[in-house]
């Protein structure tokens, strides 16, 4: 039986962007959140250091250096539109959640207290600035739950553990002058309208099919994608993956952000608070090399410059360990009260996990794959785009698994919470106008909701009846493996061919792999199966976007391109599948508003 | 090091569902005195065990050993899991009869030379494996107004002030997970479904002693009946079983406290 729902938005999950969404939407639009989580086992809940917002609550600082900050980390492949929406909005957005209950400690005459975050400066680089307004070191945790907390005020409708399966879509000609066709060589002829989505209900098996005028994709990030990761388990692109699959374009997937310090071995995040309140990363030698890289703000220095410098570190022999195998990363200097009072979860991983006492020891850190940049190309109000940029009717993504881009090349820390909050908010916005004003959907009938299922159904049936076949975690560890050693830290062109080989041999695998589970209820064994392949799906575009990236620029470096090449690659990667199945690449220009590309130094 | 674990398997269960969380199910929030399920809750969980021999690594999290039991003999191994450190609250259940974090607790911390023993958390119904049905906590949550209630006639343009000492007041009770290690550990909970549980008074306390918030009397109303802190016996299980080392009973205790000096 498939069940049938009609609803004006839906959301695609319920992070931080999702449920900042769900607040807005839903107050105007009758709405609904599908996540195949609880809403807080969400990954926003593992965020540690703060979010970015101009307050000048402890030193003087201003929205037009949070722009040009955000612009010059991510190393201007940020459209410059996008990172001024970003900046302008922050104070707003920092002061709603504080409205909503957020506890952010404070300064001493009671106002948001704020800290510093790596890549954030006063005058455009002069010196660090204290711009990260932070509850601890648990920010994100303490975003998630007010945000639930205000969505069970609300009384937000949840469909908890609900799995996406699939995009209804209808084929409908995008625009009177048949704009869609000529862009840049694009062969796209028509876009989808997206008209709702097929999920599945965990707990039961069963499929329910959801109408809506308004579909906003919230699904994160895909950092399973590798194997060393602060991701969670759930991470594994779905929104993305099923965006792709219904024929339109993903952007500048080739920027992944690898943050600096992930427990060594484990590749658990270790905030970059920790360096914001004082802490130095050390090689072997005790030495702090961060002077030798970013010799101005030194540890300071924005995620991608930091983690390349320790994976040098390690590569030319200054590792620590009893195989030179990591850095580390020294708070024996900091008070206790302020580790206790600034730091305590962060601390307690290296305790728990490593067995480590950061008030006395070193602890050992590795870059670890942390953040996709790119994403589901948008417009500002939160609107898909398609190959030919022009906005896809029904379909909205915000968040990590969106690409508006306000991250660009890299990531400033602090500044993804203040993404999935303004630009959440901007997505459930226009997504309940854009309802507000369609005719109503007439309800499908049993008929319409199966024909809309069926391919859903085909492939459940085909994972659930195979009897033999390989394992989905040996073909998973195997994708990951690639991805850590072909397309991580450090790229060629010869790595990157390498990945794309594997990949097309592991996709081969993947149409044969089998499951022992085949109950209907609660079946996570067929589910890591579905996930699987989304993750093979973007391991692809990644590497075939890297591949074509010939130049190194914020996250993405490329050792047989070690320079920026402004000249020959200033454009943003849009990639999208072909009927026949294979990833095509476009282009994009770079918004500009008159920030030009310099030297990146800090 | 070769290790033995011991699975509590329930096959999936006939009846299984979940309630919609929010404008459908509202009538639900009304408030603790009401039964929140009238599903009877076994004492042990059902199933049988099941015996697994792997290898494994002292600094291995449970949570690495229930993966790669799933990914390499059982895929039919069913649990909960997400973040693998901690903060996202997922894989809670019991671990040789106390309630933990599977990914935060390791296998050298379990002692050598005996059997590992997971089961589902106690006191909510079984789904599978060591899946559990959350609507019920989920439904004690609710019934205490877990969200800021402020005064609203004057809401400023910036943010609230609030001071150190009053934002320290109540910071601890801002760690919760919603686990369910802390509730489903209460003996008080196993023999009495409806008790409202120490993780919704937890979440109690982070509102009521936060002085932004003007709701306390509506809490102190939804946690002074039958089923509220009255019932608390103080056997401090809740406390030990916190993965956030939230005090637990003393925070129950105040509540008591400042509910009796509302009331005088």
């Amino acid at each position: 039986m498939i069940h049938r729902h009609n609803y004006d938005v839906v959301i695609i999950g319920a992070g931080g962007a999702g449920m900042r969404a769900a607040l807005e939407a839903s107050t105007h639009a009758r709405t609904a959140v599908i996540s195949k989580l609880y809403p807080t086992r969400s990954h926003t809940g593992a965020a540690q250091g703060g979010i970015a917002a101009s307050l000048g609550n402890v030193e003087e600082d201003c929205v037009e250096w949070h722009i040009f900050d955000t612009i010059k980390g991510g190393d201007y492949l940020v459209d410059q539109d996008a990172a001024r929406v970003l900046a302008e909005e922050a104070c707003d957005a920092v002061v709603d959640l504080e409205h909503m209950g957020l506890p952010f400690n404070r300064t001493p005459d009671g106002r948001i207290d704020q800290r510093k975050f790596g890549g954030h400066t006063r005058e455009h680089g002069a010196a660090p600035v204290r711009r990260a307004c932070y509850a601890a070191d648990r920010t994100g945790h303490m975003i998630l739950q007010t945000l639930f907390q205000n969505c069970v005020k609300n009384n937000v409708e949840f469909y908890n553990e609900f799995y996406l399966m699939d995009l209804i879509t209808e084929n409908s000609p995008v625009t009177a002058d048949d704009g869609a066709e000529s862009q840049q060589g694009n062969t796209v002829n028509t876009t989808p309208r997206i008209t709702g989505v097929v999920a599945l209900d965990l707990a039961t098996g069963d499929l329910h099919v959801f109408q809506a005028h308004a579909v906003i994709m919230a699904t994160g990030g895909a950092g399973k994608v590798f194997r060393t990761t602060s991701n969670a388990h759930c991470l594994t692109g779905d929104g993305m993956a099923l965006t792709l699959r219904a024929g339109l374009p993903l952007q500048d997937m080739e920027f992944v952000q690898f943050h600096p310090t992930g427990l060594a071995g484990l590749g658990i995040l270790l905030s970059e608070a920790a360096r914001g309140e004082g802490g130095v990363l050390r090689n072997c030698d005790g030495e702090a090399f961060m002077v030798n890289y970013a010799p101005n703000i030194k540890d300071l220095a924005p995620r991608d410059i930091v983690a390349r410098a320790i994976a040098t570190e390690v590569r030319q022999g200054r590792g620590c360990g009893p195989d030179k195998s990591y850095v580390h990363l020294d708070i024996t200097h900091l008070p206790r009260d302020v580790i206790d009072a600034k730091l305590p979860d962060i601390t307690e991983f290296a305790r728990t996990y490593l067995g480590v006492e950061p008030y006395t020891e070193f602890v050992p850190t590795y870059p670890t794959a942390h953040y996709t940049m790119g994403g589901i190309p948008t417009t500002l109000h939160g609107q898909a785009l398609d190959a030919s940029q022009n906005p896809v009717t029904g379909l909205y993504a915000a968040g990590e698994c969106a690409c508006v881009s306000v991250h660009g090349a890299n990531r400033l820390g602090t500044n993804s919470l203040l993404d999935t909050i303004v630009f959440g908010r901007r997505a459930g916005a226009a997504a309940a106008a854009f309802a507000a004003a369609q005719e109503p959907h007439a309800t499908l009938t049993s008929a319409e909701a199966s024909q809309a299922a069926s391919a859903v159904v085909a492939e459940l049936a085909a994972l659930r009846t195979r009897t033999e076949g390989e394992r989905v975690g040996q073909v998973r560890d195997e994708l990951q493996t690639v991805m850590d050693t072909d397309a991580g830290v450090f790229r060629t062109d010869e790595s990157l061919s390498d990945a794309l080989d594997s990949i097309k041999e592991i996709r081969q695998r993947y149409a044969s792999i089998a499951v022992d589970d085949r109950s209907l209820r609660y079946n996570t064994d067929v589910v890591e199966a579905i996930e699987l392949g989304y993750l093979i799906d973007l391991a692809e575009v990644m590497a075939t976007s890297a591949r074509q990236r010939r130049e190194s620029r914020g996250g993405h470096c490329r050792e047989d391109f070690p320079t920026r090449d402004d000249a020959g690659h200033l454009w943003h990667t849009v990639a999208w599948r072909s009927d026949d199945g294979t990833v095509t690449l476009g282009r994009k220009p770079v918004v500009n508003e008159g920030y030009e590309p310099m030297e990146r130094k800090y | 090091m070769e290790i033995t674990v011991k699975v509590r398997r329930v096959p999936e269960q006939e009846g299984a569902s979940r309630s919609v969380v929010g404008a459908e199910s509202s009538g639900e929030m009304a408030g603790a005195a009401q039964p929140r399920t009238g599903k009877a809750r076994t004492s042990t969980a059902p199933g049988y065990w099941q015996t697994y021999h792997m290898e494994a690594k002292p600094t291995d999290r449970i949570l690495d050993v229930l993966m790669a039991l799933k990914s390499e003999q059982d895929g039919t191994l069913t649990f909960r899991r997400s973040c693998g450190h901690g903060i996202c609250g997922s894989d809670a259940i019991r671990i040789n009869g106390k309630n933990r974090l599977a990914c935060k607790t390791l296998v050298k911390d379990l002692g050598p030379g005996r059997a590992i023993t997971l089961e589902p958390l106690k006191g909510l119904p079984v789904v599978k494996d060591l899946v559990v049905d959350m609507e019920p906590f989920l439904a004690a949550y609710r019934s205490v107004l877990p969200y800021l209630i402020a005064d609203t006639s004057t809401t400023p343009t910036t943010e609230r002030l609030q001071s150190p000492q009053e934002h320290a007041r109540f910071e601890k009770t801002t760690k919760c997970i919603l686990c369910a290690a802390c509730t489903t550990s209460c003996p008080v909970l196993w023999t009495n479904p409806d008790y409202t549980g120490p993780m919704a008074m937890v979440n109690a306390h982070r509102f009521v002693f936060d002085s932004r918030d003007v709701a306390a009397e509506e809490r102190f109303a939804a946690l002074s009946d039958g089923e509220g802190v009255w019932r608390c016996r103080t056997t401090f299980n809740c406390t030990e079983a916190c993965p956030r080392d939230i005090p637990i009973t003393e925070v129950i205790g105040e509540l008591k406290r400042a509910m009796i000096a509302q009331a005088l």
